[in-house]
């Protein structure tokens, strides 16, 4: 199945996925440089703006986590299309 | 436990129907140097590896797992579209024959996916030699992908994935020399 979104989902959904890739790369950096507050310090502040780039999509577009990581209108919208696969 | 989030790591477009490109690029999906493989390799060393390194093995081991779904993304997108007689023209008449359009964890010749494509020798160097071994050869799968495609939406994502596989063995080669420092220290080992 194949889903037609407007451009502003994908806008935020690379928005969502450029600061991911930051936090990604600076936590397998952190894996081994663990002493290197300034890398900490960018690590903490990007998971936070993650926070709220996250929940503004989910307010539009439905839950991104499972088991209890994201809140759910009814009906349940986690099982609803469309998948990562599909867009 | 692990959580699952529903998005992709990294966008997934393709241009065109194109299930050929979809049989080779199942070699990094159920091949031995495949995303499967990786995310199976490392996750299962962290039980008998020293706790210094054991958070790089979580997440680099979870992170293939978003590359495999990367790459499932790819072939379903490539091959959603193809008729049978497509399929047997790609070379994929075998596989349509067993699993329809269905994802299968083969490699791009079709043979199944095996245990014996991933090595844990519980000798924490022997062991993350073989995970450096096992990016540097992700990442030139890659680039022969890359250079077997016209398609730009295609090779923009394989790009990045090859690029990933460029700072994972980057990040083990440290990992390497952390536990050489302590390689006196018997406790660690």
């Amino acid at each position: 199945m194949s889903h037609v979104l407007d451009e502003a989902y994908y806008k935020q959904l690379h928005d969502l996925q450029a600061v991911d890739f930051v936090l990604v790369e600076l936590n397998l950096y952190l894996d081994t440089h663990p002493g290197d507050e300034a890398a900490i310090a960018q690590y903490n502040q990007f998971a936070e703006l993650r926070k709220r780039i996250a929940e503004q999509f989910e307010s539009q577009y439905g839950p991104l986590m499972n088991f209890g990581h994201s809140l759910s209108r009814a009906p349940w919208q986690w099982k609803e299309a469309p998948w990562p696969w599909q867009v | 436990m692990w959580a699952y989030e529903k998005k992709l790591q990294y966008p997934v477009r393709v241009s065109k129907c194109d299930p050929l490109m979809a049989k080779f690029l199942m070699e990094q999906y159920g091949g031995a140097d495949g995303e499967l493989a990786a995310a199976l390799r490392y996750l299962n060393q962290r039980y008998t590896i020293p706790d210094k390194v054991v958070g790089l093995l979580t997440d680099i081991g979870t992170e293939e797992f978003a590359h495999l779904e990367m790459i499932a993304t790819m072939v379903y997108k490539l091959t959603k579209d193809a008729t049978p007689a497509q399929m047997k023209a790609a070379g994929l008449g075998d596989h349509y024959a067993a699993h329809d359009s269905a994802l299968f964890y083969t490699n791009a010749a079709g043979v199944p996916w095996t245990a014996s494509y991933i090595a844990a020798k519980g000798d924490p160097i022997a062991d993350l030699y073989e995970d450096i071994a096992a990016e540097e050869k992700a990442r030139a799968t890659y680039q022969w992908l890359i250079d077997m495609t016209d398609d730009v939406d295609l090779q923009d994502s394989l790009k990045y994935l090859r690029e990933r596989e460029i700072v994972h063995s980057l990040r083990f080669r440290e990992a390497v020399e952390i536990l050489k420092d302590k390689q006196d220290q018997r406790i660690y080992f």
